[in-house]
């Protein structure tokens, strides 16, 4: 049900068209999506998990999508916004492909066009749950972008979204070169994917990674990677954390 | 008597299939003072000719600036042009707040062509009484455009438009072969020229005229007043130059037009 508020003697909630169910809160999420730029693109890497609240619900959604032909875009939060999102763009690139007048959408325009839808959204008071990431070669320039569901948008060399920006982006900022060959940076990527499955509990061992590159988008099958529960950390996790547990 | 039956409103087509009051605002263009564009692959120069219309009052502005990348230069109902022109920035400023990027130019004119089509259809509207010369920047390089009142638009190398232009178009019709590859200077020149063929003897000075340039590394913007004499001045030391060895020979120099020298 949609929450009321509303003044005693103001116009009803219904008279301001105001009585729309709005997303108070995500159903069923994605959790962290990782990207960084290497020597020839951008690398995203997910897994494919959905939680419903906490429980692990679906175990393979994809997360990581081509915009057009010189972007892509990785998703966490509301997997239900993000399909929208997709239908949004789905929409733009059409269009845009129909003027067939030489001119293209590049990442840095998708991702400034979803900045401000999000912005837009929010200020409804109807967010968008989501995290997005943007990567994209056009011209030969690189670009990696983030922007979410209040609307807050940066680009760098590396990011990552929810659980990731703690675990996952200081191993970037410790490991990161600008001429990180692709195996290195898959290497990279991988760690970071590990760290957060190890410690972040809606993260599952099957995952997506995709590069673009002047070439064009390739999304890798999904894979498993090798785990070790035998870290010395794991043997007794409340240990040094009293009381929290 | 034989008054028109065919030209009171806009909508009606007349036996022989035409649209009157469509070609009467077309007419508009063809009396307003005269508007020349041109084009390389990474430049584009508009020029118009501002006259003004009695010895107490200034020239009208005939050429606005649309955004960095885009420019116009009209003939006509200046009126209408300044309408079209702010519609123009908007479009483009819209595009930039979405996008963080410019709007193609070509984008731009199908807009443009499709506002001006709209009023050849309804009833209670008339025609925009204003030509303009579309020159802009885009990914696909320099590009120049022709928007008719009729709401026809055409890419152009090199086009003029309003009084005398068809002196300016022949001009323009023996050159634009070599445009593609002309240097910036080389276009600003022959806007000149062009310019100067539509004043039919009058003298050219930087007074009478205005030059835009938008190019790979230029932002759309009007040369100065005195930037633009200079030119006139160094092009026409050159010509009396040229045309001296000629003035020897009597006999040659009468049916030569001075342009074949």
């Amino acid at each position: 049900m949609a929450q009321r508020f509303e003044a005693p003697n103001g116009p009803s909630v219904e008279e301001l068209g105001l009585d729309s169910e709005r997303t108070l809160n995500p159903y069923v999420t994605g959790t962290s999506v990782i990207g960084l730029k290497y020597k020839d693109g951008i690398i995203l890497a997910a897994d494919t998990g959905g939680s419903y609240g906490s429980t692990l619900r679906y175990k393979s959604v994809e997360r990581i999508k081509p915009i057009g032909k010189h972007s892509l875009i990785g998703a966490s939060g509301e997997i239900s916004d993000f399909q929208e999102i997709l239908k949004y763009l789905d929409e733009l690139i059409i269009y845009d492909n129909m003027w067939d007048d030489g001119n293209s959408l590049g990442p840095k325009e998708v991702h400034n066009y979803l900045n401000r839808v999000m912005y837009n959204r929010r200020n409804k008071f109807n967010p968008l749950w989501n995290s997005l990431v943007l990567g994209g070669v056009k011209n030969g320039q690189k670009y990696l972008g983030v922007v979410n569901m209040i609307g807050t948008h940066f680009e760098d060399n590396h990011v990552a979204t929810g659980f990731g920006n703690h675990l996952a982006r200081p191993i970037l900022r410790a490991e990161w070169h600008a001429d990180l060959s692709f195996e290195e940076a898959v290497k990279l990527v991988e760690k970071c994917l590990l760290v957060l499955l190890y410690r972040d509990r809606s993260a599952i061992n099957k995952f997506q990674i995709a590069k673009i590159t002047e070439e064009g988008v390739t999304i890798h099958p999904t894979y498993s990677l090798k785990t070790f529960w035998g870290f010395s950390a794991f043997q007794n996790p409340a240990k040094g954390a009293e009381g929290s547990w | 008597m034989f008054r028109n039956q065919y030209d009171t409103d806009v909508t009606t087509w007349s036996p022989a299939g035409r649209l009157f009051q469509v070609e009467y605002a077309m007419e508009a263009v063809k009396q307003g003072s005269a508007a020349i564009g041109l084009r390389s692959a990474t430049h584009a120069v508009l020029a118009t000719v501002n006259k003004a219309s009695s010895e107490l009052s200034s020239a009208q502005r005939k050429v606005f600036k649309v955004d960095d990348h885009i420019g116009v230069a009209i003939a006509g109902l200046t009126a209408d042009g300044r309408v079209l022109s702010r519609y123009l920035r908007n479009e483009c400023i819209n595009h930039s707040f979405v996008y963080e990027s410019p709007l193609p130019v070509g984008r731009l004119v199908v807009r443009l062509a499709d506002k001006a089509q709209v009023c050849t259809q309804r009833s209670w509207k008339r025609p925009y009484g204003v030509g303009l010369l579309v020159a802009g920047l885009d990914e696909s390089g320099a590009h120049l455009y022709y928007n008719c009142p009729s709401g026809n638009y055409f890419e152009y190398q090199a086009f003029a438009i309003g009084s005398r232009s068809q002196a300016a178009k022949t001009f323009l019709e023996r050159k634009f072969e070599a445009y593609p590859n002309a240097s910036r200077d080389e276009l600003v020149k022959d806007a000149l020229f062009a310019i100067k063929e539509t004043l039919q003897g009058e003298k050219l000075t930087s007074s009478i005229c205005t030059v835009a340039v938008v190019g790979a590394d230029e932002p759309f913007h009007v040369l100065d007043q005195k930037t633009i004499q200079e030119l006139i001045d160094s092009v026409e030391t050159r010509e009396e130059a040229a045309a001296e060895p000629g003035a020897m020979q009597e006999d040659q120099g009468q049916d030569v037009a001075p342009m074949d020298i």
